[in-house]
């Protein structure tokens, strides 16, 4: 029998004849692995569908023109001297089109580039809808929706009807889920719009659109890309944005940064547009990690006070077996390999608690009119975090016993054997 | 012939509360399968001198050897080597793990040795048992059998990995006359039948007087 066998069996025979705090002390590494992986699951679960939520709707890169005053003045260029003091008073902006300049040749071009997933045209124009006396403004955007469902789910949102229409017949819309509602419209029904222009549109509904967000769903509605460029009354070369998704989102800021040096257009990333997403995930992630090591801390003193309590109660086996010629460092590995034992066991108890909490979490219905997708909680089985819960019982078990057992390794068998 | 066990000026002291001298110049030496006995007044150091002879007591001054290698230069890794190997333990107070079986108990030490496979220690300590008069005792619970029995079990713990000594700390303090008889006459048969050499500290003048010789003790010094 060699020495770790013969230490892993007495340590064996000592835990089952403490089989009751054993217990508690596995089933308290138990507790604290479960709640970890319940709360990670839970959590990046719920980071995951609110980052869907907006990030897989939102465009990894947006172009559009942005109306500000020009950075550098005339006067500035002209005499920008240390000893003058140059003030324009009342700057406006200079007045430009919305429609990006070159808009399609940019597209192609984009289109092209090997980092870009895809890229869509959109052509957004202010509207009003009009249901008897009613009027409502809104926007209408225009889209090419074979590419919208490609790159960015936009079949999801559509709750009723069929996202294809758009494509079927020309003058179909998919109307807000909010206006829809305050116009007691429905699928099939005719939808008056009203562009700035003066000209009215009656359009079909094809399907109602809802994304979640009630100030969206109030007042967004989508319709082909050639029919909101007639609402607006422009060429087919008038596009007013174009969203792009990238085959890797890291690139965002990098690329955004260099379509802007390189064209005449503001490029927006998502990275910006969304900081306060990752601020939210990074907070809800720390504030789990922080729960779960918590946990494991109070476990960790529990095996911690019941190794030491056994160390006490086992002064006189520990003697003898010293005096019988185990080494002071086996004496050390048989309570650390009893605290790691604890470790093991409670830990692994600990991940099927979890999984099966998470596994009761994923399959409860979770209806909300805000995420018309979501039917059940959202759980996120990541195996990283099973590994990195099992280290962590190892990791805990191991500080908690090593301390006592160092103590055991210490005693001095005369001592004991003398004291009696 | 080279003494078994061989002590040469040992001198210990103890620090706490007050520096104290216990052991003076002790030099004794004890051969092989002889069966000597240590007798002397409580405090006379008698014990304190045994477990400088059993190796788990290292602070002392002087040389001790065991079958010829010194001791005192050796590390307690190697001194834990020595014990499982060359020496056996008998104590007052029977020392057995109280979860284990009485067999375990007894194959511990040879489990720890690693010399034989576990089913040949097994058989060594069912036969040591056996030899002892328990083997009907090997499958119960060490804690389950009476203090005459535990002290036959440590004793065959004592023989499992055929040491060169047996130890003995008043083996027969704590049992009754017939029980202390029992247990000498099995000491005694093991000195004469296998040549181990015992070394025995006890307060018994009768059990004493039976052994091969006395060595007597008093305030530090052999008398």
């Amino acid at each position: 029998m060699s020495g770790f066998r013969l230490i892993l069996d007495i340590s064996k025979t000592h835990l089952l004849s403490k089989l009751k705090q054993t217990t508690v002390a596995a089933l308290g590494v138990t507790f604290g692995i479960g709640t970890y992986i319940i709360m990670m699951g839970f959590m990046t679960g719920l980071n995951n569908l609110l980052d869907g939520l907006v990030l897989n709707r939102t465009p990894h890169i947006q172009l559009f023109n942005k109306t500000a005053p020009t950075e550098v003045q005339v006067i500035d260029r002209y005499k920008d001297l240390p000893f003058n003091l140059n003030y324009i008073h009342s700057i406006k902006p200079k007045s430009r089109l919305d429609r990006i300049h070159n808009g399609l040749p940019l597209l192609s071009e984009l289109k092209k580039h090997p980092k870009v997933k895809g890229a869509t045209p959109q052509t957004a124009c202010k509207v009003f809808y009009l249901a008897g006396s009613n009027k409502l403004n809104g926007v209408i955007n225009g889209v090419e929706v074979a590419e919208e469902v490609r790159l960015f789910n936009f079949k999801d949102y559509i709750t009723e009807g069929d996202v294809n229409s758009l494509q079927k017949r020309k003058n179909s819309i998919l109307l807000g889920a909010g206006i829809a509602k305050k116009l007691s419209l429905k699928v099939g029904d005719k939808v008056q719009v009203l562009s700035t222009n003066g000209a009215t549109y009656a359009l079909t509904i094809g399907g109602i659109y809802q994304s979640g967000l009630t100030e969206v769903d109030d007042v967004q509605s989508y319709v082909s890309l050639k029919m909101a460029q007639q609402i607006l009354g422009v060429s087919s070369n008038y596009v007013t944005r174009i969203h792009i998704k990238l085959h890797d989102i890291e690139q965002a800021i990098p690329m955004s940064k260099n379509i802007e040096r390189l064209y005449d257009v503001r490029a927006l990333d998502v990275k910006s547009a969304n900081a306060q997403f990752d601020t939210g995930s990074d907070i809800r992630t720390l504030i789990s990690y922080a729960v779960s090591i918590t946990l494991l801390i109070v476990a960790g003193f529990g095996i911690y006070n019941i190794l030491n309590m056994f160390i006490y109660e086992k002064m006189n086996d520990i003697a003898i077996l010293k005096a019988t010629g185990f080494t002071g460092n086996d004496v050390k590995w048989l309570f650390i390999t009893q605290a790691l034992i604890i470790g093991l066991v409670g830990g692994f108890l600990g991940l099927a608690l979890g999984y099966g909490v998470s596994l009761l979490i994923d399959n409860t219905p979770f209806n909300t009119e805000a995420l018309p997708t979501i039917k059940t909680y959202p759980i996120d089985y990541n195996p990283a975090y099973y590994i990195t819960g099992i280290i962590f019982a190892l990791a805990s078990t191991f500080l908690a016993g090593y301390l006592p057992a160092r103590k055991a390794q210490k005693i001095d068998p005369v001592e004991i054997i003398r004291g009696q | 012939m080279i003494p078994i066990l061989e002590t040469r000026n040992i001198n210990k002291y103890f620090l706490d509360p007050v520096l104290f001298h216990v052991l003076k110049n002790i030099s004794i030496q004890l051969q092989s399968g002889e069966f000597v006995s240590i007798m002397g007044k409580s405090g006379c150091g008698k014990s304190t001198l045994l477990y400088i002879l059993s190796t788990m007591d290292t602070a002392y001054e002087g040389e001790l050897f065991i079958d010829g290698q010194e001791m005192s230069k050796l590390s307690r890794n190697e001194l834990a080597r020595i014990r499982n190997e060359k020496i056996g333990f008998v104590f007052q107070f029977h020392y057995l793990l109280p979860e284990f079986s009485v067999l375990k108990n007894v194959m511990l030490p040879a489990l720890k040795l690693g010399k034989y496979s576990e089913t040949v220690i097994r058989n060594k300590a069912q036969e040591k048992l056996e030899m002892l008069g328990v083997g009907d005792q090997s499958h119960k619970k060490a804690s389950r059998i009476s203090g005459g029995q535990k002290q036959r079990v440590s004793i065959a713990r004592a023989l499992i990995n055929d040491p060169k000594i047996i130890i003995g700390d008043e083996p027969t303090g704590n049992l009754d006359s017939k029980n202390s008889e029992n247990v000498f006459n099995l000491l005694k048969q093991l000195s004469s039948d296998i040549g181990i050499s015992l070394l025995v500290v006890t307060h018994d003048l009768d059990f004493a007087k039976k052994t091969d010789r006395i060595i007597e003790m008093g305030d530090g010094v052999v008398l």
